[in-house]
Order: C-alpha cells, then sequence, then structure tokens
C-alpha cells in the first residue's frame, strides 16, 4: 500500500497520468478470497475506479482477476506467481516482475550449480509449507539439484499452522545436509534459522523462498550476526540501478522514514505495479483498459525490478537475481552480469557477519 | 528415525507444551469460573507480547522482569472488561460471551494494528539462540526458561487457589455459581478478579510466546484453535488438567512429525480430541460440575 501511495505520489507530482490526477482507493481483504471479490467487485461495479492494482499472494490473485476479467479491466499485479495464475485462459492477468514466481527458487540453483565441480555440495535438505505456490517451487529446485547428483536426505512438508517449527528444523539438522532449501515465508524461514543456531547446524548453503528479503523485520528477527550466507530470490532491490529505482527509494524513505536497506521486496514489486500501468497509458494515450490489455501483451516496460514484457499468459520473460546476505547487506550474488560479489560458500558460522 | 531425533523433538514438545498450558490455564479458568468461553484469550496473548516487546524494544527491559508490569496491567485490563461487559450476562454465559469476547479480540487487533502495523516483530532477547547439551540432545535456554516459569506460575495459582479463602470461594463458584452465591460468596468480585487472573497469565504466557515466535496483531487466530482444544481435553475447568493436557498433545504432535510427517501430526491432534471426548467426554482430568 505505501509503495502504491508513493508511485501515485510521484506520478501526481509530475502531472498525472494523462493530465488526470491519480487518487488511489484502499480495501482491506483481511488475506480472504471471499472479501478481496467482494472488495474488487464493489470497486469497479459500485466506485467505477478507472483501473484496479493486485492484492498481494496467489492465492488472492486468483479470484481477485477474475472479477477483472468479467469487467474487462487489466490486472496488473505485484506477487502472484504461481502457475494456477497464470493457466486460467484469462488475457488481463500480468505479473509485474521480472520472472513469475513459481520459477523464482531455480536461480539458486543455477548459482549452486556454477561452483566449480568439486566444491559443490553432496547433500541437501526440503522443507516447504503445504503451500500450493511454495511447495512446486521447492520441487522445481529439488528436481533440478537431484539431476545434478545433489542428493536429497530430506524432505518435508509441513502445514502453516503447527505450534512450533523447531522439530522439522532439527530433523533437517540432524540429516546433516550440505544445503537446506525452504519453502517458507518470514515466520518459519526465521524460526527454521533460529533452530539451527541452537543446534549448531551449519549448512554450507541455506536458501529460503521469502523472509530474508524482508529487511528490518529479518534482520532483527534472526540476529544482524546471523544473516551472512542465506540466499533469497528477489526482483528487487535498493542497490540496483534500474529504471526510477533511486527516486522511488528517496521518495519512500521521505514520505515514510527508515533506510534503503529496511524497505522490503514486497514494495519494489508494488511499484512495479504503477510503472508497467502508467508506461501502458503513456504509449496508448488511452485510459480505456481494452486498450490498455493490448499494449500490455506488446510492450517492453521498464521497472524498478528491470526490463521485461510478458508472453500471451501474462508471465514475465526477464530473470529474477539471486540475493544473498553478505558483510551485513543483502547483494546480488547471481546471475554473474548483475552480481557485485561472487557470494558466500560455504556459509560463515552462525554469529559472523561473513568478512 | 534416529533415537536422538525423537528424544530431541520430545524434550522440545515437552518444553513448548508448559508455555502452552500457562497460556491455557486463563481461559480454563475463565470458563470454569465464569461460564465464559473467552475466544479473545488468544487475543490477551498477544496484548501481552507487545506490552513486553515494547518494554524490551524501548526500556530494554527483560520480559521475564517485564512482567511484574505486564501482569499487573492486563490483570486491571481484565477486571474492567469483565465488570464493563461481561458481569452483566446473566443467561445464556456460554453463547453470549463468545460474541463478547470475539469483540474484545477485533477490537485488540484493530488497536495493536493501529499502533504496531501488521509487520511481523520477536523479543529477540541476548539469550535467545543459546543452548546446552545433555545426552545429544540441545536443550534451548529460553524453551527451559519457559517451561520452568509457566510450572511456576501454575503452582502459585494453585496456591491461590488451594491455600487461600479466595480460592475456595474461587472454587465453590466453579463447582456451582448460584449455590456459591447462596451462601455468602460474592460471585460477581470473585469472577471479576478471575477474569483478571486470567488476563495476567495470559500476559505472562505472551511474553513467554513472543519470544519463540514472530508475531503480529492478528497472530490470535492461529493460537485460540491449540488453545481451546488443549482445555477441552484437558477438562475444561480443569487448571492442572489444561497444562498436563498442554504437555502431553504438544509434544504428541512434535514427535508425530519428525517421526511420521508434520502433515500426520496436525490431523492427530484433532484424532486425539476425538478419541479423548468418547472416551472421557470431560477430558483428561475433567469434573462433571453441578448446576443449580
Amino acid at each position: 500500500m505505501q509503495a502504491y501511495t508513493v508511485w501515485a505520489d510521484n506520478v501526481n507530482a509530475s502531472g498525472g497520468l494523462l493530465g488526470h490526477k491519480v487518487e488511489m482507493r484502499f480495501v482491506n481483504d483481511a488475506s480472504s478470497t471471499s472479501q478481496v471479490v467482494t472488495n474488487y467487485t464493489t470497486l469497479i461495479s459500485h466506485d467505477h475506479v478507472n483501473f484496479v492494482f493486485g492484492p498481494f499472494s496467489s492465492l488472492l490473485t486468483i479470484p481477485a482477476s477474475e472479477v477483472a476479467a468479467r469487467y474487462g479491466y487489466a490486472f496488473v499485479e505485484p506477487s502472484g506467481g504461481s502457475e494456477a495464475v497464470f493457466n486460467r485462459g484469462l488475457t488481463n492477468v500480468f505479473e509485474a516482475e521480472p520472472q513469475a514466481g513459481f520459477q523464482d527458487m531455480l536461480t539458486f540453483g543455477d548459482w549452486l550449480l556454477s561452483l566449480p565441480k568439486s566444491e559443490r555440495p553432496k547433500t541437501a535438505a526440503y522443507a516447504t509449507e503445504d503451500d500450493p505456490f511454495l511447495a512446486p517451487e521447492v520441487a522445481a529446485l529439488q528436481t533440478k539439484l537431484q539431476n545434478a547428483g545433489i542428493k536429497t536426505v530430506y524432505h518435508s512438508v509441513y502445514p502453516i499452522e503447527l505450534p512450533s517449527y523447531a522439530p522439522i528444523a532439527l530433523a533437517v539438522a540432524k540429516s546433516k545436509a550440505q544445503v537446506v532449501v525452504l519453502g517458507a515465508n518470514l515466520p518459519d524461514s526465521t524460526a527454521f534459522v533460529q533452530t539451527f543456531i541452537q543446534q549448531h547446524y551449519n549448512p554450507k548453503a541455506i536458501v529460503s523462498a521469502a523472509g530474508p528479503d524482508q529487511g528490518a523485520q529479518w534482520v532483527k528477527a534472526v540476529g544482524a550476526n546471523n544473516t551472512a550466507g542465506i540466499a533469497v530470490p528477489l526482483g528487487w532491490l535498493p542497490t540496483s540501478n534500474t529504471f526510477g529505482n533511486k527516486n522511488f527509494i528517496s521518495s519512500y524513505i521521505k514520505k515514510y522514514g527508515g533506510t534503503a536497506s529496511t524497505m522490503t521486496v514486497d514494495s519494489g514489486e508494488a511499484y512495479s505495479v504503477g510503472q508497467v500501468l502508467q508506461q501502458a497509458i503513456n504509449y496508448t494515450h488511452s485510459l480505456s483498459n481494452k486498450t490498455i490489455i493490448a499494449a500490455l501483451h506488446k510492450l517492453t516496460f521498464k521497472t524498478v525490478q528491470g526490463n521485461f514484457s510478458f508472453n500471451k499468459k501474462g508471465i514475465p520473460n526477464g530473470h529474477v537475481f539471486l540475493g544473498q546476505w553478505v558483510h551485513g547487506s543483502l547483494q546480488v550474488v547471481y546471475p554473474p552480469s548483475l552480481a557485485k560479489t561472487k557470494g558466500l560458500y560455504p556459509k560463515p558460522v552462525w554469529g559472523t557477519k561473513g568478512s | 528415525v534416529n533415537g536422538g531425533l525423537l528424544l530431541g523433538a520430545a524434550v522440545l514438545g515437552l518444553l513448548l507444551g508448559g508455555v502452552y498450558g500457562l497460556m491455557a490455564s486463563g481461559l480454563a479458568l475463565t470458563f470454569g469460573v465464569m461460564r465464559v468461553i473467552n475466544v479473545g484469550h488468544s487475543a490477551f496473548v498477544i496484548c501481552g507480547a507487545y506490552l513486553s516487546y515494547e518494554l524490551f524494544v524501548r526500556l530494554h527491559v527483560d520480559p521475564f522482569l517485564g512482567l511484574l508490569i505486564t501482569m499487573p496491567l492486563m490483570f486491571i485490563i481484565g477486571v474492567i472488561l469483565e465488570v464493563i461487559f461481561l458481569q452483566h450476562l446473566k443467561e445464556d454465559r456460554e453463547q453470549f460471551s463468545v460474541l463478547i469476547t470475539w469483540a474484545f479480540a477485533l477490537g485488540a487487533e484493530g488497536v495493536l494494528g493501529y499502533f504496531f502495523g501488521t509487520q511481523l516483530v520477536q523479543i529477540s532477547v541476548s539469550y535467545g539462540n543459546a543452548s546446552f547439551a545433555i545426552g545429544g540432545v540441545q536443550i534451548v535456554y529460553i524453551y527451559l526458561y519457559g517451561f520452568l516459569f509457566g510450572a511456576l506460575l501454575m503452582g502459585l495459582l494453585a496456591l491461590l487457589l488451594h491455600r487461600t479463602t479466595f480460592g475456595a470461594a474461587l472454587r465453590a463458584t466453579v463447582l456451582n455459581r448460584q449455590a456459591a452465591q447462596l451462601i455468602g460468596i460474592d460471585v460477581a468480585r470473585v469472577t471479576a478478579i478471575a477474569f483478571g487472573i486470567a488476563a495476567a497469565m495470559a500476559a505472562a504466557g505472551g511474553a513467554l510466546y513472543g519470544m519463540l515466535s514472530t508475531f503480529n496483531p492478528g497472530s490470535w487466530y492461529d493460537l485460540i484453535g491449540d488453545l481451546l482444544i488443549i482445555i477441552v481435553l484437558g477438562g475444561f475447568t480443569s487448571i492442572r488438567g489444561a497444562f498436563l493436557s498442554s504437555l502431553i498433545v504438544i509434544m504428541f504432535q512434535e514427535v508425530l512429525s519428525v517421526m511420521i510427517s508434520p502433515t500426520w501430526s496436525d490431523l492427530s491432534f484433532f484424532l486425539l480430541l476425538a478419541i479423548v471426548l468418547i472416551v472421557r467426554p470431560n477430558g483428561f482430568f475433567g469434573i462433571r460440575a453441578r448446576e443449580a
């Protein structure tokens, strides 16, 4: 919501969209799939908004985008990246990220397999939420690593409602896997790391689908000295020299305080939604959703997450980065063309920043 | 599955069960004394977690020490809420109390959301990741402290219930509210204090929960289901039952997590509930309350 607001402020400061002032209207979906349908129906059929932006998560994107499709609205969204989002025959959905979410974790496999063969890990453990979006991401990475000869020594799918993630983390630790792959979000990825520290278990590499990308929230939860070497797929980074990134960061900090390093990836994803729509409107000189949808299928967009276009299903065709915590900050370590450092392998032991 | 892993999971479950027992005890007390199903109890836990978090972050007060402030504060809040909203319920207390305490929870979530936002936080104490080994099992200090502190508070509550005049009045109210009133017990006062004690216990549980997990204002949804199951298994009104059933249930769940799969452990939780309710409808430690 904050990044959407910053985008609207920046557009209005430069004259608005085709001369019209942008006014944002936010409604709370409480992460409910039924509420999100009510919200988008109201926004379109009652409030008669010109455009809608997507919510976060595939779970909410799917029902919301169906409402938008029914009314012929374009649906540019920040993070609904599961295969199910794109396999419903809709032509109005566009995920404003460099790469669709269901392919995100493969970048970790690419980085790991770019290491000299003699240094590569031999065993891996996989633990993922029982989530229709995260589990396939982890499964795709598991297949890739197994095909490269990295043996699976532990695999578990767990419900998110567990009172504690510690026993699963304990099982991962006891497996002594050299690589840990977590299909986790902030609460569980934090719990896993804490248990690994408590068990004095130091794998050579750890990647989590989300969590380490959540800036200050993550650092506070695991401790600044325990972040080194933990990796996460990234669509956006404050240090990237991408289109409009500096302006976005300075506007955001001016409005909400904090620093660039405390901003979350979510904010960059949301800002990109606005950038994509803005470029489609400016190109077509139209506020018609039908015209905008056609342009979204055709153009290449410049965003704070890099440049990308969409295929006919709305899947973006760029590449996510692999971020890793190095010397106390999240840095790109893959692909090499964008990386400022090789990354840390093996991961430093707990309690050191990786110097 | 190797023995070390099973033992480690059992120890984790036992220690975590102590913390859940502390959180559930207030819920059992409220139901026992007041016939109030406080579905907002877990929101009190989260309020307690935030109070401890604020004291820790702003004033660097250790969460255990901070309980000297947060428990009395939550006690007062509990008494005020009971006097204003619950004391006037004369009929269908169980049903109406669900609605009222649900409103407490939503209100608490709204207020916490206004002040703290929805970001996940955790009380990250310096000793949070410290552990020591016994027989190949790493014992995490913070879990151990949580268990011991939970057991200590439960012991104090037991002393209050069984060794004081107030405790006798409270137990009489649990057994038969109307008869207690007839023999001269100020039931209104007893229930207000009991609700305050439950809120104070929730504050203590919240401090421990906040050290062990990340939380945000919506975390009460995740907790209330587990706590309700624990008190049902424990016998609804039995505080000792709530504590012991939480040890059994959480340990059972943690062991199954590593022995079979976390998905099965979640299912087994409800299977255990169904079996106990068929075999012992009053739970592990329940007594049949005499209604007037």
